[in-house]
């Protein structure tokens, strides 16, 4: 009968007192999210995206004292990369009003993206999420620069026609995309049906369901099919998986190109040599011997403050460093929004516009650290994907090594099928077309 | 002696046959709906509201659903989620092809597809039972949720494949959509679960509740007595669908307003299932406790060592957090197998007796 009181008892705790949240936020600093996935089917690939998140902020709070002296305040909330906690997730975070938010997940952007002008907050998914958010006259709160899944997959073809001597070589040949069967690896078919129609490669697509660790029949199929290229937009095991699956059948793996959530160490190891060759795209240089790694090292894991302790081998993987370059855009966004705003805590609008208006030249990257990890990048109130270009990466085995210049993405086809897709999906939402020549 | 019922006499067959005989229960739980209604829209935080109320009254009308059929009708089914899905997709068929159909009558009519589908999944229970049974089910879950993603027509030809509820008013207040308030969102929810948790607890005390409990304890001493078993089946199937697709309709509307079929997986099946068993097998209340259980108390448990301000990483707080819940389950199941609704019921036997115990 005891335990029966007990278990009363917890119950009527668990209800009364339950979602009690904190919402302590002391003036004068700047609150920034972070959805993490620590835990999970998608953990290999979130832990190096929250380091490098918490790196960069304790980076900055540490040397400069935060943005322009104001003090950031992060936090972070663990969602498994489910769409369902990561509403609970953004919910509790969005009381200490957040100015942005990193989604991390296709899936969760989606979520957010109807969310966004109404509780303004900004929206960066970089690199990911619904790419015919780039036309900014559509979604002023949402953000995807440097680049979308399309441009991404038209540098894809473009690259390939370059190894096959040209881009008319590539009629009759054929194409392979295997994707993860979910909104973010659905993303970038539109774009490879359409250059398949404009340059005459047969294009096969080849679904995997989640979490992606059973491949067998989609791996028979390839081998029935000896495609020239295969093009992998995985995500987490998946990867891992595919990298292995394409070694077993003894695939040319440098033909094997994944697009860039499917280049990390963490799918290449797994695989061992057998990965030596493999590729992918990425927009971003990989290592730490950028200066902003050694600021990294002096400031926080000399004086034991680095998010990955004692470890530094895993500063510099790809995602940790993509992570750094996220967080470091939000927070040029933010400056950029200080020049005009002065530096204090800002609003939603307020680093909205900071985001419309960031410019990030050759020479700020230099004095970030950063020269040469990515390119200069310009965002407008309608390009709000910027001008940024790909570049494809291969594994040695040991690390990753650039083995292609900046490309740069067929913006005469993607772009028009974007304004296509914008007009589609913000009447979807119920937007109107805002006039970007009225604003400053 | 709180639960005193000396001097209410039942004088009329009305009264004999009321939902809450008893005026203490009339009390509580009119009291309770009441409370409902008002105090959380007036007081509740966004959070509260969006993050933990909503997903709760969504859930506790799933687990009603999968309670009918597999707490009274006993046919164990594994293909709750596939049903949700079907409801779910449904509304945002029905509500982007007919934009000026009120969005209640868009809930209870991608309800009505949902039975739909339930009686045709609802048909191998004629032949087999129990574990069977719930193996056949699933294929109705990995079925729906592959032809959901495989037919671009379910989704309006959106390249993403994702469904994204509309904004829609009732009586001139926007309900869905992201410009809803939490609280007229919620207020929907919330009049859903009253409304249905009153029908199922007067569908299981009628004729229909019987020949489920019939076909439940013994199906063939229930097809001597004259209850014919695959209508009785079919229908527990089609009315818990039901339940199941108006739920799955409000997950996405009312809670995460776009969804994939990644939302509707195999998971969504067992969550509910673990609601009912929690809660209390063929029980009504139970269906709510047990969706009150599995929905707040992990997030309880996210937030305690937070607001406590023990600092722990958010991984290995993911991971107590499992842990614990895990333990509770089982603990739960070892004290009380017969779930919360029975704990509720020794509560009430105690208060009739308090303060003198025998």
């Amino acid at each position: 009968m005891k335990s029966r009181v007990l278990l009363i008892v917890v119950m009527a705790a668990a209800l009364a007192v339950g979602p009690l949240v904190s919402i302590a936020q002391a003036a004068g600093e700047i609150f920034l999210p972070i959805l993490t996935y620590r835990t999970g089917p998608y953990a290999p690939s979130g832990i190096p995206i929250a380091n490098g998140a918490n790196d960069y902020l304790n980076l900055l709070n540490q040397r400069d004292g935060g943005i322009n002296g104001v003090k950031i305040v992060f936090e972070e909330c663990e969602m498994q990369y489910d769409t369902k906690q990561a509403v609970e997730c953004y919910e509790r975070l969005k009381s200490k009003s957040p100015v942005i938010v990193n989604p991390y997940s296709t899936g969760v952007t989606y979520q957010l993206i109807p969310k966004a002008p109404v509780d303004k907050v900004v929206v960066h998914s970089m690199g990911y999420g619904m790419t015919a958010s780039a036309d900014g006259r559509w979604f002023p709160w949402v953000f995807n620069f440097p680049m979308t899944y399309w441009s991404q997959a038209s540098a894809f073809i473009k690259y390939v026609g370059a190894q096959e001597g040209g881009l008319d070589k590539l009629k009759g040949k054929k194409i392979a995309h295997i994707y993860h069967n979910s909104p973010y690896g659905r993303e970038a078919n539109p774009v490879l049906e359409e250059l398949a129609k404009k340059h005459g490669y047969e294009l096969t697509l080849l679904a995997v369901d989640h979490p992606g660790q059973e491949q067998k029949a989609t791996w028979l199929q390839i081998r029935r099919l000896n495609p020239k290229w295969i093009y992998i937009s995985g995500w987490g095991v998946m990867n891992q998986v595919a990298v292995k699956e394409a070694a077993a059948i003894g695939f040319a793996m440098d033909h094997v190109v994944g697009n860039w959530w499917t280049g990390t160490e963490v799918d290449v190891i797994p695989a061992g040599d057998a990965a030596k060759g493999y590729k992918s795209m990425a927009f971003n240089a990989p290592g730490a011997g950028f200066k902003l790694h050694q600021e990294i090292f002096t400031h926080l894991y000399d004086k034991g403050k680095g998010a990955y302790g004692n470890d530094r081998s895993k500063v510099g993987e790809a995602l940790y460093n993509r992570m750094l370059i996220n967080t470091m855009l939000n927070v040029e966004g933010i400056r950029t929004a200080m020049t005009k705003y002065g530096n204090k805590p800002l609003t939603g609008e307020q680093v909205r516009w900071g985001f419309e208006n960031l410019n990030l030249t050759e020479k700020r990257l230099e004095e970030l650290g950063m020269k040469g990890m990515l390119r200069p990048l310009r965002v407008t109130c309608e390009n709000h994907e910027g001008n940024g270009m790909a570049l494809v990466q291969q594994w040695d085995g040991r690390k990753w090594n650039i083995v292609s210049d900046w490309i740069e993405p067929m913006r005469d086809v993607v772009r028009p099928k974007l304004e296509e897709a914008a007009v589609v999906e913000g009447k979807k939402l119920g937007y109107t077309m805002r006039d970007c020549s009225k604003e400053k | 002696m709180i639960y005193r019922e000396a001097g209410q006499f039942k004088s009329t067959y009305a009264t004999d046959q009321a939902i809450f005989p008893i005026i203490q229960d009339r009390v509580v739980v009119l009291g309770a709906v009441v409370a409902a209604f008002l105090v959380p829209p007036l007081l509740g935080s966004e959070y509260w509201l969006q993050a933990v109320l909503i997903p709760f009254l969504v859930y506790a009308l799933a687990a009603l659903g999968l309670n009918l059929l597999t707490g009274y009708a006993g046919q164990l089914s594994l293909g709750t989620g596939g049903f949700m899905a079907v409801g779910a997709y449904s509304a945002f068929k029905l509500s982007t092809a007919f934009p000026w159909l009120n969005i209640i009558l868009v809930f209870l009519l991608s309800g009505v597809i949902a039975a739909l589908v339930g009686i045709v999944f609802g048909i191998p229970s004629l032949r087999i039972k129990g574990f069977y049974l719930a193996v056949a089910t699933l294929a109705s879950q990995f079925f729906l949720i592959w032809l959901f993603n495989k037919v671009p027509w379910f989704v309006n030809y959106a390249s993403s494949g994702t469904i994204t509820a509309p904004g829609r008013t009732v009586l001139g207040i926007v309900v869905t959509g992201p410009n809803a308030t939490a609280s007229a969102r919620y207020v929907v929810a919330l009049s859903f679960v009253v409304v249905f948790a009153l029908l199922a607890k007067n569908l299981v005390r009628g004729r229909v509740g019987r020949a489920w409990m019939a076909i439940r304890d013994r199906d063939i001493a229930a097809e001597i007595i004259g209850v014919r078993p695959l209508r009785t089946k079919l229908l527990a199937f089609a009315i818990s669908s039901f339940y199941c697709g108006i739920a799955g309709a409000e997950l996405v509307f009312l809670f995460l307003g776009s969804a994939e079929t990644l939302a509707f997986d195999i998971t969504q099946s067992f969550l509910v299932l673990f609601m009912v068993i929690v809660g209390g097998l063929g029980s009504v209340l139970g269906s709510i406790l047990g969706a009150a259980f599995i929905i707040v108390v992990p997030i309880f448990l996210t937030n305690v060592p937070h607001t406590l301000g023990i600092a722990l990483s958010v991984a290995i707080l993911k991971q107590l957090e499992l842990m614990v819940f895990g333990g509770l389950i089982l603990f739960f199941l070892i004290v009380e197998p017969h779930g919360l609704a029975r704990l509720w019921q020794i509560g009430k036997e105690k208060l009739r007796l308090w303060p003198f115990p025998h």
